[in-house]
């Protein structure tokens, strides 16, 4: 049965949570554990998500969870398995929530280790394109352009020099057996890529774009639609690697405009003409190589 | 409504000290965020469930009749309004409600 609004659950498993309002990450969460249930065994390293979903002793997660050291949430899920094995725990997922800084940067060798041993859990990256929680500062999946408080904008350099790190291709390149990107705009279908992940007897990782209104300099009610935006624009996309192959889940015509998208929100003021171009040169480039080499 | 309450009546001097506590318990709530109501015109709505599925705090709850939202927990972020495509909701300003 496709999931999708009606049929998933009403029950809230991430309720009360201090988030602010319109954030995407924790949207991303409560639909992520709509689909796993009560079951779930939830992990969260240091980041939004543990900040506003377990303050003592008001505990808005109401799954078994745990919230490891900022490098291990990859780690910790394995040893989560290896006492869930030991105890003889049946049915029940292990699924780590870690953001972009918690996925590609500090906790990418302990994702990378769980990988290679092929445990059965799922890495949930939620992707608001900065550390959010100490006050907006470049991770490695910043996108180029982003005024952060250690890229600030200036008069020559105009935010983040860099461009966001191919990080699903990395895993992909594990050889793991399921693999995906979504974004909280397009709902139904990371709702199907969870559902997938929770059954692949293996490793599974998401990558889900995040929206967050306070990093990203929009108001609190777009969240949904810029996250949409940011894959209709091209500047994002809908993608699965599965039995070793990757696939292009949208493949759009013609994209909309991405620096409306950029220019609707504030982190991207200071871009110029030149900036413009460059990230759409990326863009184009990006595609072009994965139209050539997914399939469609 | 199906959704959790707050017990707002527990004393931190009774509060066990350690590193874990048990899960799935509120004794706050989120309303003290909102500046603008999420208001269902229940004659508009056509229970497309959209608002239900894309609220980041869950605060819509679909298990009767009509849509109902937990004042207790809406923060009044709007993503709801802008889901509804027959605008059935309105933002409406706490202090005018
Ligand atoms: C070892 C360690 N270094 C730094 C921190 C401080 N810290 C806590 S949350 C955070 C930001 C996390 O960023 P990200 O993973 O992108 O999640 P977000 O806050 O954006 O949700 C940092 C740097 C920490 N808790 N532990
Ligand atoms: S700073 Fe961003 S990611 Fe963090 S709670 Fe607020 S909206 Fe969510
Ligand atoms: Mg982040």
């Amino acid at each position: 049965m496709a999931l999708n609004a009606k049929t998933i659950t009403n029950q809230e498993l991430f309720y009360g949570h201090k988030a602010c309002p319109g954030c995407g990450a924790a949207l991303a969460i409560r639909l992520a554990l709509k689909v796993l249930g009560e079951r779930a065994i939830v992990v969260i390293p240091p980041n939004c998500m543990s900040t506003v979903g377990y303050i003592y002793p008001h505990m808005p997660v109401f799954v078994n969870s745990v919230i490891p050291p900022f490098a291990g949430t990859a780690a910790v899920m394995s040893g989560i398995l290896a006492g869930a094995e030991a105890q003889g725990l049946k049915n029940y997922h292990v699924v780590g929530f870690a953001g972009d800084g918690g996925t590609a940067d500090i906790g990418l060798q302990a994702l990378s280790g769980m990988i290679d041993r092929n445990d059965r859990a799922i890495f949930i990256c939620y992707d608001n394109e900065a550390y959010m929680n100490t006050g907006v500062q470049k991770s490695s999946l910043t996108p180029y352009g982003m005024k952060t408080t250690n890229t600030p904008a200036g008069k020559r350099i105009h935010g983040s020099q860099t461009s966001k790190k191919r990080m699903f291709e990395i895993v992909a390149a594990h050889g793991i057996p399921y693999a995906a990107t979504a974004s909280v705009g397009y709902p139904e279908d990371f709702l199907a890529k969870v559902e997938k992940a929770m059954n692949t007897d293996g490793t599974s990782y998401i990558h889900v774009m995040a929206p967050c209104p306070t990093g990203w300099g929009t108001e609190s009610d777009v969240t949904v639609d810029i996250g949409k935006e940011a894959v209709d624009c091209g500047l994002w996309y809908l993608a699965e690697y599965e039995g070793g192959e990757f696939r292009l889940n949208r493949d759009p015509k013609e994209f909309s405009s991405a620096e409306a998208y950029l220019k609707a929100q504030s982190r991207f003021s200071a871009l110029d003409e030149n900036d413009f171009a460059r990230v759409l040169q990326e863009r184009d480039e990006a595609w072009a190589r994965m139209r050539r080499d997914w399939k469609k | 409504m199906e959704r959790p309450k707050a017990d707002l009546s527990y004393v931190v001097e009774a509060l066990p000290l350690g590193p874990a506590f048990e899960t799935g318990q509120l004794h706050d709530v989120s309303s003290g965020m909102r500046t603008f109501r999420p208001v269902i015109d229940t004659e508009k709505c056509v229970k497309c469930l959209r608002c239900f599925l894309v609220c980041p705090d869950g605060a819509i709850d679909k298990s009767g009749e009509t849509l109902e939202i937990d004042y207790d927990y809406c923060k009044g972020c709007g993503v709801c309004r802008r889901a509804c495509k027959p605008g059935a909701i309105s933002m409406v300003k706490e202090a005018e409600v």
